[in-house]
């Protein structure tokens, strides 16, 4: 077995980085479907007797250009919805064939941190430090895209293969994540760190880093609380990353109820 | 308000030779040429839903043409990404998005190449200089998404031009302003144009604030474009041809007014500045 923290903190260095740009580009709907929709395609391959992280992989990546695609041509929360439904039907149909499936599901949905096998590693690292190159390479585009994708276009980017991309990148967060973490932790932790960070400061290199650290401080003290009091790491994950949204948010609001009320002091005093 | 000597004997930065494009059987443009000269301020007017938008992204090569040449710098399109800056219509930033001003206009000069470049010396001095010469000096720091329209469209201006480009267009950067912004806007515009040997390539669909900076116009109406200084072009029969029918053109205060006659629709007038005679 391997140590927990070293593979938690994989997991949450990977989610805090990727997520960054789920929370900024609003793809959170996505984020939540495409490791839904993989946890089918994990059941599928353990049906077939094949290693649950390329049914994980082929089910994400599908997911991902899916959405993408068809995200283009119709409202993509609907293309969104769409793909997640028609994964999770399948799911369900893998599910119903399989005898043993209990454990599995639950593993899958709210992973085994504690049960990641060694010959899971090696994959699990290489995707994740691709998916962290990948995020890294386009950090400028993604940031112009999302901000204004008019002009990104006007320098030859094109928005919406900018999007397909980075879809395929949080397939690949997906792929290396599920299995340790579950399919519905890996989504609060790419959501819940990365938009506490964005309210403390308004630097996005900052803010990224931030990202990272919540997101490691958070996985560290799930681990450590559910060593304690045998609670599931899931519980503690989902609570932490919350807390520390709540926690930044009302910091947020309080510092900008201070710099306005600063600005119209300062303005009074010139104005006098 | 004419073309000096020296702009005059200049290769254009722009030239629309013979442009057509049409949406199924609406035609945007319909054979349209000009020109545009570095250091001048061009204003390209008309109606809503005239094509300025259309226009424009056909410079930048976001939307195709029919028929026609479309050179920038003498060549075409092909080396055109560094060579334009723009500044698109209805920009709204969401205000959840960390980050400042200053990094902003940074990303105009290498967020359509991969990779994290480390930004030298000499990248953040330029940054610092156009946030000044947009006065956006004061709101460097601040982020994006909190400042003003106003506020804002200075940053917009300051990421366009910080690849140094030869032309700069700007779409309606002037709607949803308040008078005082306009005027700002306007100035600091006329000034980077003058200054920074720029063509500045405005659309409007209401002239009469770039009345005093404005060296050239292309009118655009039903397709075609008339284009010259703003003496030659805001004539009536200049317009009356243009149009089709008769139209006055009245000089009031300062402002300009285009006035149909009775019994013609005004519908393609640009508006606030038309009147129906009825
Ligand atoms: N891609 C498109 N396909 C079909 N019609 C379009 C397209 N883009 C714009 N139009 C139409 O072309 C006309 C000109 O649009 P636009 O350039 O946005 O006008 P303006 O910017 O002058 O208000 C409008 O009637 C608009 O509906
Ligand atoms: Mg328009």
């Amino acid at each position: 077995m391997i140590n927990a923290w070293e593979v938690g903190t994989m997991v949450a260095v990977v989610a805090g980085v990727v997520g960054f740009f789920v929370v900024l580009r609003g793809s959170a709907f996505p984020a939540h479907a495409i490791p839904n929709g993989a946890f089918a395609g994990a059941a599928g391959a353990n049906l077939m007797g094949i290693s649950p992280l390329l049914g994980l992989g082929a089910f994400s990546l599908l997911g991902a250009v899916a959405i993408g695609t068809l995200g283009r041509r119709t409202r993509s929360d609907v293309a969104t919805a769409l793909v997640l439904v028609l994964m999770l039907a399948l799911g369900a149909a893998f599910l119903s064939q399989s005898t043993e499936y209990e454990p599995q599901i639950f593993s899958l949905l709210f992973g085994e941190i504690l049960g990641v096998s060694t010959s899971q590693l090696t994959p699990v690292l290489i995707i994740g430090a691709v998916c962290i190159l990948a995020t890294f390479a386009m950090f400028r585009q993604l940031m112009l895209t999302c901000l204004v994708p008019d002009i990104a276009h006007s320098k030859g980017l094109r928005p919406a293969v900018v999007d397909l991309m980075f879809l395929v990148i949080v397939a690949g967060a997906t792929t290396m994540t599920v299995p340790v973490v579950g399919a519905l932790l890996i989504f609060t932790l790419m959501i819940g760190p990365p938009a506490a960070a964005r309210c403390l400061t308004h630097r996005p290199g900052v803010a990224m880093a931030l990202s990272v650290a919540i997101s490691v401080s958070v996985v560290w003290a799930a681990i450590a609380s559910s060593f304690q009091s045998n609670w599931p790491v899931g519980f503690f994950v989902g609570v932490f990353s919350a807390a520390w949204y709540g926690v930044a948010r009302l910091a947020h609001t309080a510092l900008r109820a201070r710099r306005t009320t600063l600005a119209t002091a300062i303005s009074y005093t010139a104005a006098s | 308000m004419t073309t000096t000597p020296a702009n005059s004997t200049r290769a254009p930065v722009l030239e629309f030779d013979d442009v057509s494009l049409a949406f199924g059987s609406r035609r945007i443009l319909d054979h349209v040429s000009f020109e545009i000269r570095a250091g001048e301020f061009t204003g390209l007017i008309g109606s809503n839903g005239v094509g300025k938008t259309t226009l424009l992204k056909v410079i930048l090569g976001t939307q195709r043409i029919q028929s026609g040449d479309i050179r920038i710098n003498g060549t075409k399109r092909t080396a055109r990404l560094r060579s334009v800056g723009y500044v698109p219509q209805k920009v709204s930033i969401d205000a959840d998005v960390p980050i400042r001003s200053r990094d902003f206009v940074a990303l105009g000069l290498d967020a359509h190449r991969f990779g994290l470049r480390r930004r030298t010396t000499e990248d953040r001095r330029r940054v610092d200089e156009l946030l000044e010469a947009v006065d956006a000096t004061s709101f460097a720091d601040a982020r994006l998404g909190d400042l003003s329209g106003g506020e804002q469209q200075r940053v917009l201006i300051a990421h366009a031009l910080v690849s140094e480009p030869s032309l700069l267009l700007l779409d309606e950067p002037l709607a949803n302003l308040d008078p005082r912004s306009v005027q700002e806007i306007v100035a600091l515009l006329h000034n980077i144009a003058a200054t920074r040997d720029v063509a500045v390539f405005l659309s409007a669909h209401e002239m009469n604030a770039l009345l005093p900076v404005m060296d050239r116009i292309v009118y655009l109406t039903g397709g075609r474009a008339a284009s010259g200084t703003t003496d030659e072009v805001v004539r009536s029969d200049v317009l009356s041809a243009l149009y089709g029918h008769h139209v006055d053109v009245l000089q009031l205060h300062g402002r300009v007014l285009v006035v149909a006659e009775p019994g013609t629709t005004t519908d393609h007038l640009p508006s606030h500045e038309t009147l129906k005679v009825d």
